[in-house]
């Protein structure tokens, strides 16, 4: 697993580089390799930050399909937020909900708590094991499994095939 | 491509005049830092990509679109996290809900002994 840690983190911190820099020349690729294999190394050989990720082709497209998904619904929260903000009556209906969550790995739960913050109307604010406390600016199911359907699905089954 | 970026950096001061109408108007705290989040995170992010369109011609020799892209991804990692832990926080010192709030799973899971209180830490 260390091998994968390492793996990872060297492409995220080599694409970091890569867009920093913004340059293809072999001396600027060179020295971008060797300091984000010696980062990744260093900071990476311990840590086990992307140990659960899945490294299949099937992972990477639907990590692609998922920043897609993502993007759609932040443009989707912004309406939402836009519609409800500026109209005079202020159709609110707030309330603090519970869904619960099959994802095991640590990571895939951070990412599914963020995705549900940057989403239309719904914000985490405490985590549990395997349960998330959901505040909804307008609650359309106040049961666990209404709540879980209409919340967390879209982005569960996504993050399923990207975190086994 | 100017014209396109400026379009977007309009969008984006709109967003973020959004989030500003909205803590203003919003009825508690949990309301406010759910506005001013998602708001706020698009508009961001918006002013970012019409900067880069706007950059990609004019502004010299540096190429900014990857440093755009960069703080970009920053903004979206960071932003909800912090804004967590402030809603997290307004909870765990018992600020309260507004009154038009319908249902508090979380306080009825602490009653029940089924959670710890969020520590006020």
């Amino acid at each position: 697993m260390k091998i994968k840690n390492i793996f990872v983190s060297f492409l995220v911190i080599m694409i970091g580089w890569m867009l920093l820099t913004w340059s293809l020349d072999v001396s600027s690729v060179l020295i971008g390799t060797g300091i984000s294999l010696a980062l990744s190394v260093v900071l990476c050989g311990s840590c086990n930050l992307f140990s659960e990720i899945n490294l299949t082709p099937k992972a990477f497209a639907y990590f692609f399909w998922y920043i897609i998904v993502f993007l759609i619904e932040l443009v989707k929260a912004n309406i939402d937020v836009t519609r409800r903000v500026l109209s005079p009556s202020m159709p609110i209906n707030p309330g603090i909900v519970k869904v619960q969550t099959t994802l095991k790995s640590k990571m895939a739960r951070l990412i599914l708590a963020n995705s549900i913050t940057l989403t239309p109307g719904t914000f985490t604010i405490e985590i549990t094991d395997d349960a998330l406390y959901i505040h909804w600016i307008d609650v359309e199911a106040e049961d666990v499994k209404g709540a879980t359907n209409a919340i967390v699905r879209k982005f569960e089954k996504l993050l399923e095939v990207m975190y086994g | 491509m100017e014209i396109i970026g400026q379009i977007f950096l309009l969008m984006g001061s709109f967003s973020l005049m959004t989030a500003a109408i909205g803590l203003l108007r919003m009825p508690d705290v949990y309301n406010r830092v759910q506005t001013g989040t998602k708001a706020s995170t698009l508009g961001a992010i918006m002013s970012f990509i019409g900067l880069a369109l706007m950059a990609y011609e004019s502004w010299g020799e540096i190429n900014w679109v990857g440093r755009f892209a960069v703080l970009v991804v920053f903004i979206i990692l960071t932003n909800p996290v912090s804004s967590h832990v402030l809603m997290r926080a307004a909870y765990a010192m018992k600020i309260p809900l507004s009154k038009l709030t319908t249902v508090d799973k979380l306080r009825e899971d602490i009653n029940n002994k089924v959670l710890e209180e969020p520590k006020d830490e």
